[in-house]
């Protein structure tokens, strides 16, 4: 399939909002899922034939599971405060991308279905029937939500059209309508451990190039450890951490500052993967079962610490679900929970961001940084949706927002935030989150991203802004993408541990230099 | 009793009663529905005190909304304290017998039925010029607004102009309605409009957009305190499912086995 052609929209020097252009964005929707990749995960491997009754069902009982879907469902007034708040709207002018749009392609059925008002009297109340059009529009705009929250933010009663996305997307799955990039990458991820489905022989491969290659930059023999049982520290990291730019940029950064602290750390070879798009998929089994696999290597591996590396909804499955779901943090139920509670060092969050330890070591003094080496740019930070509504770091109010732009503050001297209504809480998406970054949903994900960059443009303008840093695998990826789409240079965004990493100054390991040096006089007096 | 106050008295307890069991039953489906993970949005409040602190900053000024459109916050406001002042004054209806000096205060409570009237008109306005927001509306929004606008500017023709009605003869049939003492009503159609409609809207308030006033209460985005590290939070049916082991690792996923 020929991708189609679209226009790049243009970048004012204010964002306004679109006159409406219905059905500009109408069309199939993103890949496919087939047989081979929904019947692992449980789902029908294509649309059933009595898809009608099962999709009804299915919605009664999350309905039922999820406080939050019930109380959106019912609450909504359509005063329309969130019109204008998608990025996805700003960028494409298609109404159905108006969150509370979005969120009636489902409310219109549970209406029809559901409720009083809607059985007896649909017109008056908007309610529908979920026929093909309607299940059509279901797979389309719903996949054009990347589950940002940033509607929720602005919402009287704080309505959450990623959780309307996330239903609707477990319905879709649940009559064998699934997205093919999430549900193929979770195949992947729950069977080989990562998304990019890289055995162990390849990760450690990967591994020692790096640590050859810093050595050689460096030389400082930084250590990417694999399956050191005992370590300390467990790092889960997004597994385009380990390939992909900029993001191993990043990677690097956290190995120098683990060098620097002293501190034993692993990663895992079984559980290789921060990422989890049980979330995006709307499904608590699957996003329980990838947060098992960490679990598992967590008590396997007999660390005291959990760390996650750069990775913005991997930080909210983590900070927000994970205690929920396996029982890192407190308060566990089950026999391996416990187990692991008790493994774990409580003098320590758990889990911790890698900016909450590179943070601490910073505050602590511990970390000595030359500043100049950053001097060449100047150096914005991109709050990533997940990390800044949907989680915290440093345990203090907005800590999200703080902690990152301490860290790149005390490696860079040049920094400047963009425009306030862009950023914190109300950071506008990078376009391809969500389970979004796909090469078929180019035209949403660029369109989409209008928004981040016009505050980019605006920064670049007024105050030279050249780098764009930011804490996530998908906004790093998908910014290398649509940067150049703007007139920028795709080089730009860059980690925010790469800034720490180009900054850090490394001492040699001077007890691993005479252990050696005893060493060898061993061996020659023997 | 004319026929026609025993019209209104009737419609008065069917249409309490169908709020009172209606709403009764939608906080419990509510209240019973777990919410099985931590989703708090961002400011997030990281204890119960600051919850509570901004529940009651959402309900009484309406952040969130303030933050979002000044206009629709403009009119939503009005209107709504413009209704809760009314509400308030019109309990001297319902007071059965002499009533309390506190009332005096209330008496200039009376003018808020301008900001109230001001607020619904504002955003029926926005409703019917606003494009983004014209999308988005069914009939039945139209219609809550306009059943709204014509209680508030019945009410108020009969406060502020020559049309005023029997004020005791109304304390007479509003006392009467909670005391079951129940006595005849005034017949002149301004009032009868009011209250018909006031009526109308008491018993569709459980199957209407109008549960956005329990629904504030229970949304998990603002009434969640973000403490997950710290506490573990698990809904009832995902405990079940861990005890029995629903989810497993082992368990399917092709190569794995
Ligand atoms: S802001 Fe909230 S209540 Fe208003 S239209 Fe949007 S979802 Fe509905
Ligand atoms: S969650 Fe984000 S992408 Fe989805 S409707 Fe809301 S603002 Fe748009």
């Amino acid at each position: 399939m020929a991708a189609k052609e679209f226009d790049i929209p243009e970048l004012p020097t204010y964002i306004e909002i679109p006159e409406l252009k219905e059905g500009v964005m109408d069309g199939e929707g993103p890949f496919k899922s087939s047989e081979e990749f929904q019947e692992p995960l449980g789902f029908p491997g294509e649309k059933i034939d009595n898809w009608q009754e099962v999709a009804i069902a299915k919605m009664g009982e999350l309905k039922s599971k999820y406080r939050s879907v019930q109380v959106f469902l019912d609450s909504c007034v359509k005063c329309g405060a969130c019109t204008d708040k998608c990025h996805y709207f700003l960028g494409s002018s298609d109404p159905k991308n108006m969150p509370v749009a979005r969120q009636d392609l489902f409310r219109s059925v549970y209406r029809r279905h559901f409720t009083f008002a809607g059985k007896y009297f649909p017109k008056l109340v908007g309610a529908k029937e979920l026929d093909d059009d309607m299940l059509d529009d279901w797979y389309n705009y719903f996949h054009q939500c990347s589950q940002c929250r940033r509607c929720s933010v602005f919402c009287p009663y704080g309505i959450d059209t990623a959780e309307i996305s996330m239903a609707a997307r477990e319905v879709l799955d649940a009559v064998g309508l699934g997205q093919k990039y999430c549900n193929q990458i979770l195949g992947k991820a729950l069977t080989v451990g990562n998304n990019l489905g890289l055995p162990e022989p390849a990760l450690k491969d990967t591994l020692l190039d790096l640590e050859e290659e810093i050595e050689e930059e460096t030389g400082v023999a930084v250590k990417y450890p694999l399956d050191v049982k005992g370590a300390e520290i467990l790092l889960i990291t997004p597994s385009a951490d380990f390939f992909a730019e900029p993001h191993i940029d990043g990677l690097i950064g956290y190995g120098k500052v683990f060098h620097q602290d002293g501190v034993s750390w692993t990663m895992s070879s079984y559980a290789s993967e921060g990422a989890n798009f049980g979330m995006f998929i709307g499904s608590y089994d699957v996003m329980r079962k990838a947060a098992l696999r960490i679990r598992k290597a967590a008590l396997d591996l007999e660390v005291s610490r959990v760390m996650v590396g750069e990775c913005g909804h991997a930080w909210r499955v983590a900070y927000s679900f994970w205690n929920t779901l396996s029982g890192v943090g407190a308060g566990a139920a089950d026999e391996f929970g416990q187990k692991l509670q008790d493994q774990l060092d409580h003098r320590y969050p758990q889990p911790q961001h890698i900016i909450e330890y590179t943070y601490d070591l910073i505050q602590k003094g511990e970390l000595e940084f030359n500043k100049s080496e950053n001097d060449d740019r100047t150096v914005t930070f991109h709050d990533s949706c997940n990390v800044a509504r949907a989680t915290n770091m440093g345990g203090i109010s907005g800590g999200q927002f703080i902690l990152p732009r301490e860290v790149i503050k005390a490696v860079c001297n040049n920094y400047v935030d963009m425009e306030r209504s862009t950023i914190k809480e109300s950071t506008f998406c990078c376009g391809g989150g969500g389970g979004l970054l796909t090469d078929d949903l180019m035209e949403i994900r660029v369109k989409g991203a209008m928004p981040r960059m016009q505050a980019l443009k605006e920064v670049e303008k007024t105050d030279g802004v050249d780098t764009l840093a930011a804490i996530c695998a998908i906004c790093k990826s998908q910014f290398s993408k649509v940067l150049p789409k703007f007139d920028f240079d795709p080089y730009m965004i860059v980690s925010v541990h790469q800034l720490v990493s180009d900054a850090i100054v490394m001492d040699k390991p001077q007890t691993d230099d005479s252990d050696a040096a005893d060493d060898a006089e061993e061996e020659t007096t023997e | 009793m004319s026929a026609i106050s025993i019209f209104f008295t009737a419609l008065f307890y069917i249409s309490l009663i169908v709020f009172l069991v209606g709403m009764a039953r939608k906080i419990y489906q509510f209240w019973i529905t777990p919410a099985p993970l931590k989703i708090p949005t961002a400011p997030t409040q990281l204890t119960q005190t600051g919850v509570v602190m901004r529940m009651a900053r959402e309900v009484a000024l309406f952040e969130s909304l303030f933050k979002s459109n000044k206009w629709i916050w403009l009119f939503g406001w009005l209107f709504h304290i413009g209704l809760l002042l009314v509400l308030l004054r019109h309990l001297r209806y319902f007071w059965p017998g002499d009533l309390p000096e506190i009332f005096l205060l209330m008496q200039p409570f009376k003018y808020a039925a301008f900001a109230m009237v001001i607020g619904l008109g504002g955003l029926l306005a926005r409703r019917i010029f606003v494009q983004r927001i014209r999308y988005i509306s069914a009939p039945s929004d139209y219609m809550m607004l306009l059943m709204l606008l014509i209680i508030g500017i019945s009410g108020a023709v009969m406060t502020f102009t020559q049309n005023h009605t029997d004020v005791l003869m109304v304390k007479e049939f509003a006392s009467g309605l909670i005391t079951f003492d129940w006595s005849n009503l005034p017949t002149e159609t301004h009032f009868l409009v009011h209250i018909l409609l006031v009526f109308v809207l008491m018993a569709i308030f459980p199957i209407s957009k109008l549960l956005h006033v329990p629904g504030v209460f229970f949304s998990p985005t603002r009434n969640q305190v973000d403490d997950a590290r710290k506490k573990r939070h698990i809904s009832p049916w995902a405990l079940q499912q861990e005890q029995e082991h629903t989810v497993r690792l082992e368990q399917t996923l092709g190569k794995d086995e």
